[in-house]
């Protein structure tokens, strides 16, 4: 097991009710695994609004997909789509 | 390159004052300034809340700068953003371009706030009579932000 760090932001953080957490997930897990990972251990609203169509994905400030394959130490966001301006 | 994310106000004409500063080579500025509005979608706003994602916006923001100035020229760049809570009339948001001549401080500024309103990680929620609500992408932001992705014309 390896140890990453969850991040959420706006309307994700709000109907999760949580910024982010330490998180262990097995050596080799990408995006797609940590979301039904958090699913299964949190309940089936994480799995419902993280699975949304809209939903992006960060590593390391780095916008990524959910193939992406994560290491040790990593900070994987998840927030909506933007709206600044 | 100038890129800050800060709660306080900035003052407009200082900033285009430190752009025109920077050399005796510029011969243009332009500038962008983002207001709050009192209205949206046919409902009032009270006030608007502006979260963002600290470390990344201002990556994500330098990625827009630096592709700005490999596709124009561009002597200076400053984008200030703000965050937190702010109500109708006030300032969000300044992009400031200064390049030798006009057309590239033009394009070069109009690129940098669409693609900041498409990439950067800002996210707004409304006050309004019905409670609070996150704004959602618009499709005129998609749209202004794609054009730049066309062949340039020469």
């Amino acid at each position: 097991m390896m140890k990453i760090k969850i991040v959420l932001f706006a309307s994700l953080r709000e109907t999760l009710d949580s910024d982010g957490f330490d998180f262990e997930v097995a050596v080799g897990s990408t995006v797609a695994s940590v979301v039904g990972a958090l699913g299964a251990g949190r309940g089936e609203m994480w799995a419902r609004v993280l699975g949304e169509d809209n939903v992006l994905t960060a590593v390391n400030h780095t916008m990524v997909n959910a193939p992406q394959v994560l290491a040790a130490g990593d900070e994987l966001a998840f927030f909506p789509p933007v709206t600044g301006g | 390159m100038r890129i800050v994310v800060q709660a306080e106000d900035f003052d407009s004409g200082a900033e285009i004052k430190r752009l025109a500063d920077q050399s005796n080579g510029v011969g243009a500025v332009n500038s962008f300034v983002g207001f709050v509005r009192d209205n949206n979608e046919d409902t009032h706003v009270g006030s608007l809340f502006l979260e963002h994602y600290p470390g990344m916006t201002e990556k994500q923001i330098q990625t827009i700068l630096t592709e700005a100035e490999e596709r124009w020229v561009v002597l200076s760049a400053t984008v200030i953003h703000r965050v937190g809570e702010l109500t109708p009339g006030e300032q969000i948001v300044f992009v400031g371009v200064a390049s030798p001549h006009r057309g590239d401080a033009f394009d070069a500024c109009e690129y940098i706030i669409d693609y900041l309103k498409t990439r950067a990680t800002f996210w707004k929620k409304e006050s309004t009579p019905d409670g609070f609500r996150w704004l959602e992408t618009r499709q005129t932001d998609v749209d202004s932000a794609d054009k730049w992705k066309q062949p340039e014309k020469s």
